[in-house]
């Protein structure tokens, strides 16, 4: 079990039920995620994304399947899910709408009170957690309200980090960023995967950002799992991709035009860094 | 004779603690001028906290200057007389597609700007026909915003602007909460509309991708204009964007770094048909046999 | 129809429920609301379903006329006594609740809450004489359900949010409950805060100035329809006067 730290088994929602307005958010949804992982998820809005990750955390019950967390099912009766919270931590879309405390800091201790630390411990992860954002100490007495809206995110990045999660959920964490704020953030969430070894699914609408960030992606369509693989594999089905309203990475048709043009390029290549290489390998251009 | 002259706007605002004491004074807006001609289309860049959503809500008189002066169609904005007259000139669209819409159905909000500006009942039907059918949203007149998409919904915002026979139209990050899907939309009506009708638009984001069609581009940093120009001559200065936290499109990204590399390109690469024309203009170069 | 028309038939409708209790004071609101209903091809189903959020507290009612009034005792169960005026009561006041509940439904789902704002707005205007502001008030109602679905939204959201961050909504007594709603509340307030403050400005922005000089998109106009239907109204609460006031004599002679 060591390395299936989390398995969506066979996972069906339907909203309104009961009514001839069915609609069935997820349909036979399975994978399993291994700890240490990035996981990219994408999918057009109303795929069915956003109900799949608040499943991953308990907050909705799921219709037919269910979830097992490090072996447990977490849906069967008795089982602590405000526990499963804390290991599964899901910010939302614009977590900064969720701020409510009178500092930054009260702010961030907020989830680690929830799960019933001890005050010592409550305020060192709290602590760590707004460094670890890479927000400055200045910023610990201030009202949350004064901040940027960047650094807001990132109050409410940290104050769900706080809960110290194995897994880290995070539902467009970039959206409304400006471009180097995007960056940064990425650059953050890399970070807390490759130094803390946090697992972690980024729900994106931006290609380019998936290609160039993850090692897995899995594609949503209409509440049911389309592709489940590494970047390169799922890019490979553009065509697809465009059929349900997402795409390939810009690069991606870069190369294919060049193909086109008689250039000898590899056409797999979806980040810039791959597209460079193959460009001037196809010019023989001494790199 | 421009549509929108801005002259040296500055915009100040003064921040206050709890107890209402003055803690210091920000200038938002510093000493900005621009003169837009009627039928272009401008894009306005700039980061969070840029000052450019400042600078937009002038040209609206939503906002005042602190010095200076923005004048719409002939008319400073300061003037109180002409102020339902400018905002008829200059409509605006907001950023989120959720808080601008104030009818129940899609119609009654296109309608809620004729009927301000006292339209005769029969002349209102006519211009939501023809406004909702400007932005592909006829179908959807009888539907609750609620059920619309984020990109249908601002459609509908942009419909409900163009029903007041705007001569310019300012979108303050219109794309900002939208997905890939609904950007495209919202920017395909956007084009449409300044190259049908010949609506001035000017266009405020941060997405690089949205305004290579414009005809031309400032950027904004710290409340003054720190470059502009056309599309192209903006995106040959990658360096200087990334300065301003800002980006280039991917394609103009990719041909700079093989600039770098040594490949003779030319700046300001927008589209992958220049970027493919101009690569294979380097292959004949190094193998003119083939 | 004219929602004005609606507006005021239903105000007719619901005061003539409440000015006489007797049977055949009802009996004519029963016919009237059936004439009513096949006119506005409503089905019946659907106005039943109505009756279903209500059912609870209709039933209690009933309940509670039926066994506390005192008087003749016809029957008694364990301690529980049925009295005659009981039972007339509560028949007054189930018969009277269902016609109430079913009347105003009935005007509900035959008119958009658009159509009942300009109505509300029209009948309230002579009110403008005394200084009420109707244009600002009816804006406002229709502004309120405009965003009350949205703002419902956001709750559920902001609520998942703050679970999400390991927060227990559902435990703990009432005291601790309540003060697990603020990290609830004080988002959703400033939420409302700033939709109402983006609101304002696009209004604004799209010339919004208050009632005056405005003209309207959909302007209520009085068809025939309308006039027959007032003089319908007339008629029937001439009718109902007369049998509230002389229901006993007509009992009577009917051998009731």
């Amino acid at each position: 079990m060591e390395d299936m730290k989390l398995i969506a088994d066979h996972l069906v929602y339907e909203y309104n039920k009961g009514t001839n307005q069915t609609v069935r958010a997820l349909d036979d949804v399975s994978f399993v995620i291994h700890p240490g992982e990035f996981i990219g998820l994408i999918g057009h809005t109303g795929s069915g994304k956003s109900t799949l990750v608040q499943h991953l955390n308990a907050l909705l019950r799921p219709d037919g399947g269910t979830i097992y967390y490090d072996g447990a099912d977490v849906f069967e009766k008795g089982y602590d899910r405000r526990a499963l919270r804390g290991k599964v931590g899901l910010v939302f879309q614009y977590p900064e709408h969720q701020l409510f405390e009178e500092t930054v800091f009260k702010e961030v201790c907020f989830g680690p009170i929830n799960m019933g630390l001890e005050t010592k411990e409550v305020e060192m992860t709290a602590y760590a957690a707004i460094k670890r954002v890479g927000l400055p100490d200045e910023c610990i007495d201030q009202s949350p309200f004064d901040l940027s809206g960047g650094q807001k995110r990132r109050v409410a990045i940290a104050s769900v980090l706080a809960m110290k999660p194995e897994i880290l959920v995070l539902d467009e964490p970039t959206a409304g960023l400006d471009p180097k704020g995007r960056d940064e953030l990425l650059s953050m969430i890399t970070e807390l995967r490759e130094k803390e070894g946090i697992t972690i699914v980024l729900v994106s609408h931006s290609m380019e950002d998936v290609a160039e960030y993850v090692d897995r992606i899995i594609v949503m369509d209409r509440g049911k799992i389309l592709y489940d693989d590494v970047p390169k594999a799922v890019f490979a089905h553009a065509k697809e991709l465009e059929e349900i309203g997402l795409s390939a990475p810009q690069v991606t048709y870069i190369l294919q035009d060049l193909k086109k043009a008689g250039l000898e390029v590899d056409t797999t290549g979806i980040t810039l860094a791959e597209a460079k290489e193959t460009i001037l390998e196809a010019l023989h251009w001494k790199g | 004779m421009g549509i929108i002259h801005i002259n040296k706007v500055k915009y100040e605002y003064i921040r206050r603690d709890e107890e209402n004491n003055v803690e210091g004074i920000t200038t938002a807006v510093d000493g900005v001028s621009l003169a837009v001609e009627p039928g272009e289309f401008i894009a306005i860049l700039g980061h969070n906290g840029s000052g450019k959503s400042t600078l937009a809500k002038h040209i609206n008189a939503i906002l005042y200057p602190s010095e200076g002066s923005v004048v719409v169609d002939g008319m400073d904005t300061q003037d109180e007389e002409h102020l339902l007259q400018i905002r008829q000139t200059a409509g605006m669209v907001f950023q989120n597609p959720d808080n601008q819409i104030i009818g129940q159905i899609v119609e009654e909000d296109v309608g809620f700007g004729p009927e301000n500006m006292g339209v005769p009942t029969k002349e209102i039907w006519e211009r939501v026909k023809e406004s909702l059918k400007a932005v592909g949203m006829y179908e959807y007149r009888s539907y609750s915003p609620n059920k619309l998409s984020g990109g249908q919904k601002q459609r509908v915002s942009i419909a409900s602007v163009i029903a007041m026979h705007p001569k310019c139209i300012i979108l303050d990050e219109p794309t900002a909460m939208l997905d890939p899907m609904g950007r495209r939309e919202v920017i395909r009506a956007v084009r449409a509309l300044n190259d049908v009708e010949k609506i001035t638009m000017i266009l405020i984001t941060h997405y690089m991708e949205e305004v290579i069609y414009a005809d031309r581009v400032f950027v904004m940093d710290k409340g003054k204009v720190a470059m502009g120009g056309t599309p192209k001559e903006i995106f040959s200065r990658v360096s200087e964007l990334r300065d301003l936290r800002l980006d280039v499109p991917q394609v103009t990204e990719l041909a700079y770094e093989l600039k770098c590399a040594g490949v003779p390109l030319p700046d300001g690469i927008l589209t992958r048909e220049e970027l493919t024309q101009a690569l294979q203009k380097v292959k004949k170069l190094r193998d003119p046999h083939s | 129809m004219d929602p004005r028309t609606k507006l005021l038939g239903t105000l007719v409708y619901l005061v003539s429920l409440f000015l006489f209790a007797s049977l055949p004071v009802y009996a004519l609101a029963a016919v009237f609301l059936i004439f009513v209903m096949i006119l506005s091809k409503v089905p019946f189903s659907y106005m039943v379903k109505g009756l279903k959020p209500v059912l609870f507290f209709l039933v209690f009612t009933i309940m509670m006329n039926m066994f506390l009034v005192k008087g003749e005792v016809i029957w008694t169960f364990w301690k529980l006594q049925v009295t005659r005026e009981g039972l007339r009561q509560s028949f007054y006041m189930g018969a009277r609740l269902i016609l109430l509940i079913l009347g105003s439904n009935l005007m509900t789902l035959t008119t958009t809450p658009t159509r009942l704002t300009n109505a509300i707005e029209a009948v309230m205007k002579p009110l403008r004489l005394i200084k009420v502001p109707v244009h600002e008030i009816a804006m406002m109602m229709s502004i309120a359900l405009r965003f009350i679905p949205i703002l419902l939204d956001e709750t559920d959201k902001i609520m998942k949010a703050q679970m999400a961050r390991g927060a227990d909504f559902e435990s703990g007594n009432l005291i601790k409950k309540a003060k697990s709603m603020i990290p609830v509340l004080v988002p959703l307030f400033i939420s409302a805060f700033r939709r109402a403050n983006d609101l304002a400005m696009a209004m604004e922005a799209r010339c919004y100035h208050g009632g005056k000089g405005r003209t309207q998109m959909k302007p209520l106009k009085y068809a025939g329809r309308d006039y027959i239907a007032y003089v319908v109204l007339l008629l029937y609460l001439t009718g109902l006067i007369l049998l509230g006031k002389y229901s006993a004599e007509l009992l009577k002679l009917l051998g009731i």
